[in-house]
């Protein structure tokens, strides 16, 4: 199926949730609302025409000056019927947080956990929402563009002011 | 201590009480990297298994936002280290949708072959740590002997060995000469007979298909839902392969086959990437055979490096490649596009977000053994502690790729 097709099958079921539709060489971006995402991801995944059996992709991206700051953008295959389709899930600054899709897609587990721990997402309803790259008392969101490239300035990170507390008496550590 | 596990574990009230935690890495030589396993044990089964990553976590995607798209492609190397020739090309391939480049038929063909190569040393590496990990020695020797060949040839190439940055946006660095092609032909019309000493050594030997055969099992269905890729996936008998769906290379051009296993477990998808050697051995002579002559940088100046020698001679040409080293190419169009490639260990995509600047507004790296690491859990659960090394094998990762 052209991906337009499906959008055309999205809009008749969730006309109401959609809130733009964009092409860029071929590949089409829906964005929709957040909240019935879960249904939406449920039906593209169940109808069998459609059937959007794998989730590649999960991601996030931050737009300050938007009205809808985050993007969680879902990159939906099908691996039967060979076609795409990218969906995006506008998310507001305040109390940014979506739907967990990870009872359709084990895979989005992992993913889900890096957008959390890179954009500050909440994903309602995951089964183990945890910092999974940066270490677990890390502070900030390190992917969000308001955060500084190498870190915020003038600090350390807190593990490392507890290891030279640690090896303070360690002349061999000479850390200063 | 006299109890056997078997009998502790129909006791379900004692079991609680011989219930272990064990934190397996960061330092463990069968990790392949530095992830950290913590494997709940009953016994020796393994109850609950929590994956720790992040170890080599260097925030390429934080790091190409604040680089242009010149400046990023070195950084493609050190995802995934053991095939950075693949990820510099799933990187250049991304690019070049992105900005609508066509590269001439010549550079299709060389990438095809190096891409290929990196597969074929991608493979070796994995064949020999993998034997290594579960008990035989041999194969890795024999398996580093042709690595290195492979190594060699892409150190003459482009000066390299492992890091090779050697396509670049729209071309490559250099252009390949006849006698280094012979050599690849020689390569490949050795590197069978290679392959069936391998399976000599192991296809028959008992105790590599106890621990292989029926250990990790995941279903077809199970394996897409999880989103795995590459040899991990096809290994369940799903024949999703991203060079047969997605126009890249000259794999339309060339006769291969998707290889394909049954029934999902540890040895089919170490048949799986058997068969991958031969099915890439094959593409690469006949690539050889069939490479035109022509250019090998595509003819879009706005997007692409200038030749070298004109670099040195030409003050425009000069002016032109420091502007585009510096503040990346000026015109990029905007958009969103997703573009993925099949790296030996699966699906690498690239996701990139372009605001028309020089730099990517944001670029996200789909890694296949970010996704792969996430399924361990539910390979090795229920089954032995000494499985899980062999299930880390067969899933091929590399930590530097999935952490990024």
């Amino acid at each position: 199926m052209e991906p337009l097709e499906i959008v055309n099958r999205l809009k008749s079921k969730y006309l109401n949730e959609i809130a733009d539709v964009s092409e860029f060489r071929d590949q089409v971006f829906v964005s929709v609302n957040r909240q019935r995402i879960s249904d939406i991801c449920t039906f593209l995944h169940d109808d069998p025409d459609i059937y959007m059996d794998y989730l590649v992709d999960l991601c996030g991206v931050d737009y300050p000056d938007r009205q809808f700051r985050y993007e969680v953008v879902y990159n939906l295959y099908s691996i039967k019927h060979k076609h795409r389709l990218m969906l995006k899930a506008l998310i507001p600054a305040e109390n940014p947080s979506v739907d967990s899709v990870v009872p359709i897609w084990a895979g989005a587990n992992w993913h889900e956990r890096e957008a959390c721990d890179m954009y500050g997402i909440v994903f309602n309803g995951h089964p183990d929402l945890r910092r999974i790259l940066m270490p677990d008392d890390w502070e900030g969101y390190p992917l969000r563009k308001d955060y500084p490239l190498k870190g915020p300035a003038d600090t350390e990170y807190k593990g490392f002011e507890e290891l030279k507390d640690l090896h303070s008496h360690d002349s061999e550590w000479n850390i200063r | 201590m006299e109890d056997t596990n078997i009998d502790s574990r129909k006791n379900n009230s004692r079991v609680k009480e011989k219930e272990l935690t064990l934190s397996m890495g960061p330092q463990h030589p069968a990790t392949h990297g530095v992830l950290r396993l913590v494997l709940d044990l009953d016994g020796e089964t393994i109850v609950k298994c929590t994956p720790y990553v992040g170890y080599l976590h260097r925030g390429v995607e934080k790091l190409a936002e604040n680089r242009n798209y010149m400046q990023v492609l070195p950084l493609t190397d050190r995802l995934d280290y053991i095939s950075s020739m693949s990820n510099n090309l799933g990187y250049c391939v991304a690019v070049e949708k992105l900005f609508g480049i066509e590269v001439p038929e010549r550079t299709e063909y060389i990438r095809t072959i190096v891409g290929e190569m990196s597969r074929i040393a991608n493979h070796l590496l994995w064949l020999a740590t993998h034997a290594l990990d579960v008990g035989a020695m041999t194969v890795f020797l024999y398996c580093f002997r042709e690595r290195e060949a492979i190594l060699d040839l892409f150190e003459r190439l482009c000066g390299a060995r492992l890091t090779v940055t050697y396509p670049r946006i729209g071309g490559l660095k250099n252009d390949v000469d006849p006698k280094w092609l012979e050599d690849v032909y020689a390569f490949t019309s050795e590197f069978p007979m290679r392959v069936k000493q391998y399976e000599t050594l192991i296809n028959k030997n008992r105790i590599w298909l106890q621990r292989t055969k029926g250990i990790g099992v995941i279903s077809a269905q199970e394996a897409i839902n999880w989103g795995m890729s590459g040899p991990a996936l096809r290994g369940s008998g799903v024949p999703y392969d991203v060079r047969k769906v997605t126009r890249y290379g000259v794999y339309d051009k060339v006769k291969w086959e998707v290889c394909t296993g049954k029934n999902g477990d540890v040895y089919d998808r170490y048949r799986v990437r058997m068969d991958e050697f031969l099915q890439s051995n094959s593409i690469i002579r006949q690539c050889i055979d069939q490479i035109p002559e022509g250019p090998i940088m595509a003819d879009a100046p706005k997007y692409t490096l200038p030749a070298k020698d004109k670099v040195l001679t030409d003050m425009e040409h000069l002016i032109h490649h420091f502007v585009l080293i510096t503040k990346g190419p000026q015109t990029a169009p905007e958009g969103e596009l997703y573009v993925a490639t099949e790296v030996p260990k699966g699906e690498l995509g690239f996701f990139f977000v372009s605001d028309g600047t020089g730099k990517p507004y944001r670029m996200r790296v789909r890694s296949p053994s970010f996704v792969h690491v996430s399924v361990l859990p539910t390979l090795c659960e229920g089954e032995l502690i000494a499985d899980i090394i062999a299930n880390i094998g067969s899933i091929d990762i590399v930590l530097g790729e999935c952490d990024r």
